[in-house]
């Protein structure tokens, strides 16, 4: 295989590649949690409990819609059903709104108690407090860079749909966008129970 | 360059459907790509020996000399990041890994021009924006090439944008992994089977997989100097329950895969040249892609080696002690491949030749001062001192930077049509080779007498070791001046150079000199192994 027609599973193996280096970015902050929590169990127990359970749980149903709709338009598009397709990357593009708002929500509560990074209170506090929130904010906040690219990624695909450049012949930028998507979803499985669920 | 002079070469160089500067920055043509990368990887090169000349010069004697403490301690740190993420680790692969690698295996281009292009920009911009730290907010950043916190946290000197231009090299290095990665799983010349690679393509197959794997750590930990510095994130502070030393765990996990990133592309050239100028195949084929490889692999494992002395637990020691000496074995084993192939050779002394030979002393004089600092023991005593920075410069300048050369030599004729003058070359690769040992062996000795790394000032005694090491950067920028000179002015003034007058028999010197844009007017078909040069049907 040398060029000329498209290579479309080589498209897919390079964006394998980088998402592999997507989750190791991620895995460095995660071996930074392991350690740490290692050595502040106690800590990260407490400063799990007072996150918000709800605010935490909703987001992780509105990821998962969105995933399902993130694969389900891939679906359409190889059907041919241009018009479901744009629906379906509507609503992902929707549930990635309203992630970042729940979000938005969470992150001005916890303002609101003075608990973010150097905040007087957290100095005041035992030191593995303010690590577990200096990692929540890190974690969360590269977390939401990545839900924010990926939801200029999906609306620029629905362009293209939109004006028949991705179709149900030539479609694998939305293959790999969809991936991507799934990639942001999947590390938010991780942070969910790691930092909300803990102990 | 001059418009005329390109023009007259042919090949890709003419071929354009834009014009002017245009018809580069926004060329998707891997070789284009490529030669942009060689002029700025070349460029911060002479940028960084004039930095390292300046510090060398500072030493020449004890107390002040040329340059106050603080600039001394920008200087180093400059020179660090300037030599290792603009010029050593994009060096091989981006410059010649562009320029040859889809005409090794038989292809048009890389599977993604088009990243291939983002990847050039991305470099370009976070050049720009390092650059820019050194001459804006508090002034460039004092804290040396590794960043290491809290100094690096607290420093009121301009390390964060430095620190974020190296992420977005990083990136940029990313990128061209996951391309030659995808290149050489895709595509392949019919009859182009693994086993058939050109040594220095595999080479960069193993480098892109490091490149893959490691380079999102350093962006991370990065990432976490900077929020440190801007949000008082407290990860690395103890003060607020953090551990410093983590911080060096992190950095190392990329930056001792990062010095594979570094010269396994150089070996990867060594290995072409060897059997061409010895005018036999390659000695244990097999061994030598697949030690790439295992390098790549055992490689990620050894970063502790670095934190002997910062604390961790004697079994930590001796597991990375244990673990440094397995990555010793697949080296070795290339040289003894190298040399077993010129065994009975008919060698020819040529440029690319000479420097690959140097290459292989170099390398392995720095592979065996590893050794010492790769046992614990041993390196307790020479850790931080001198000759450290002389086991590297052995390894990267003496291994890497002596393969860009010889690269340089054996390749950019054939990419220019024009070809340098060997009588300059030889001269400035003999100065070459002695100031550099003259200077870094040097530096090896001062540091097994003590003499710390990093520092502005020293003692007396020392003194005599430190103008015999001045001297010898003296010596080697001269070597560098006319070897640069030289190569510039033959490429673009010198003999015609045509045919195949190295007699390799991979796929690039089949083709056109210089190549066309579409590297192949027909698709070829592979029908040999690399280095069988009499099936090649090549004079
Ligand atoms: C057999 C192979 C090698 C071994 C056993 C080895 C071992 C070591 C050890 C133990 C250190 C840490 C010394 C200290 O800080 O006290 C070190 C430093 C270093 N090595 Fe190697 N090394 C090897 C090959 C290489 C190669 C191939 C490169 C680069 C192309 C390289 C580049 C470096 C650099 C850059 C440092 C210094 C980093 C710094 O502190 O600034 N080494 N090496
Ligand atoms: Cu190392």
């Amino acid at each position: 295989m040398s060029h000329a027609e498209k290579d479309s599973f080589g498209a897919k193996l390079g964006m394998w590649l980088f998402l592999f280096t997507e989750m190791l970015l991620f895995g460095g902050v995660f071996i930074l949690y392991s350690v740490y929590l290692t050595r502040y169990p106690k800590e990260f127990g407490l400063g799990g409990h007072q996150l918000d359970l709800v605010f935490g749980a909703t987001n992780t149903v509105v990821l998962l819609t969105s995933s399902l709709f993130a694969a389900m338009s891939v679906t359409a598009i190889k059907r041919g059903a241009k018009q479901l397709t744009l629906g379906l990357l509507s609503g992902t593009i929707g549930c990635a709104l309203i992630f970042l708002f729940i979000k938005y929500l969470e992150w001005s509560a916890k303002f609101h108690h003075g608990i973010y990074p150097n905040s007087p209170k957290l100095i005041a506090g035992p030191p593995g407090e303010s690590i577990f929130f200096s990692l929540y904010y890190l974690t969360t906040g590269l977390h939401g860079i990545h839900v924010i690219i990926g939801g200029i990624l999906m609306t620029w695909t629905a362009v293209m749909v939109q004006k028949g450049m991705l179709n149900s012949a030539d479609n694998v930028t939305l293959e790999n966008v969809t991936l991507y998507w799934h990639l942001v979803d999947l590390v938010w499985i991780f942070i969910f129970p790691l930092y909300y669920l803990i102990l | 360059m001059s418009q005329d002079t390109a023009m007259a070469q042919g090949g890709f160089w003419r071929d354009t459907r834009r014009s002017g500067i245009g018809s580069w920055i926004f060329s998707t043509d891997h070789k284009r790509i490529g030669m942009m990368y060689l002029y700025c990887v070349l460029s911060f090169f002479l940028v960084g020996v004039v930095l390292g000349f300046l510090i060398r010069l500072e030493l020449i004697a004890p107390g002040p000399t040329i340059v106050t403490a603080q600039t001394y301690n920008a200087l180093f740190t400059v020179h660090g990041v300037v030599m290792i993420f603009l010029f050593i680790i994009p060096g091989i692969p981006a410059s010649f890994g562009n320029l040859v690698l889809p005409i090794q295996l038989g292809a048009r281009d890389v599977a993604f021009p088009r990243v291939n292009l983002l990847s050039w920009w991305l470099y370009a911009i976070g050049a720009v924006i390092v650059l820019v730290s050194l001459f804006t907010g508090g002034g460039a950043p004092d804290t040396g090439w590794t960043f290491y916190v809290p100094f690096s946290a607290r420093t009121s000197t301009n390390v964060s944008l430095a620190v974020f231009g190296v992420f977005v090299l990083g990136f940029s290095s990313i990128l061209t992994g996951i391309n030659f990665i995808t290149t050489i799983h895709r595509m392949r010349a019919p009859g182009m089977t693994w086993t058939r690679i050109p040594l220095f393509t595999w080479s960069l197959y193993a480098t892109a997989w490091v490149q893959v794997l490691a380079t999102p750590i350093i962006a991370i930990t990065l990432l976490l100097v900077v929020t440190e510095r801007i949000l008082g994130l407290g990860l690395f502070d103890p003060n607020r329950g953090g551990d410093p030393v983590m911080y060096q765990h992190m950095f190392w996990i990329y930056s001792h895969p990062a010095v594979y990133i570094m010269i396994l592309p150089g070996m990867g050239v060594i290995s072409d040249i060897i059997p061409v100028f010895s005018r036999k195949p390659i000695f244990g084929y097999k061994m030598i892609a697949f030690s790439s490889l295992a390098i790549a692999a055992a490689g990620s494992a050894v970063w502790g080696h670095h934190m002997y002395t910062s604390g961790m637990s004697d079994l930590g020691v001796l597991v990375f002690s244990f673990l440094t000496f397995i990555v010793a074995i697949p080296s070795a084993i290339k040289v003894f491949n190298w040399v077993s192939t010129m065994y009975k050779g008919s060698i020819s002394l040529e440029a690319p030749m000479l420097f690959a030979l140097s290459f292989i002393l170099l390398f392995s004089i720095g592979g065996l001062s590893g050794l010492i600092l790769g046992a614990a023991a041993t390196d307790i005593h020479v850790h931080d001192t001198h000759f450290v920075v002389g086991h590297f410069r052995y390894v990267m300048f003496g291994g890497t930077g002596f393969a860009f050369f010889a690269a340089a030599h054996y390749w950019l004729p054939k990419y220019y049509g024009r070809r340098y003058k060997e009588k300059p070359a030889i001269v400035g690769w003999i100065l070459m080779f002695v100031g550099f040992n003259v200077m870094y062996f040097t530096m090896q000795v001062l540091g097994m007498e003590g003499m710390p790394r990093r520092y502005y000032d020293y003692l007396p005694e020392f003194t005599r070791l430190n103008v015999v090491a001045t001297v010898g950067s003296w010596i080697l920028v001269a070597g560098i001046v006319i070897v640069v000179w030289n190569l510039w002015r033959g490429l673009f003034r010198g003999e015609p150079f045509t045919g195949n007058p190295w007699g390799g028999a991979t796929l690039e010197w089949s083709i056109a000199t210089p190549p066309p844009t579409e590297n192949f007017d027909e698709d070829p078909v592979v029908t040999h192994g690399p280095y069988e040069f009499k099936g090649a049907g090549i004079p």
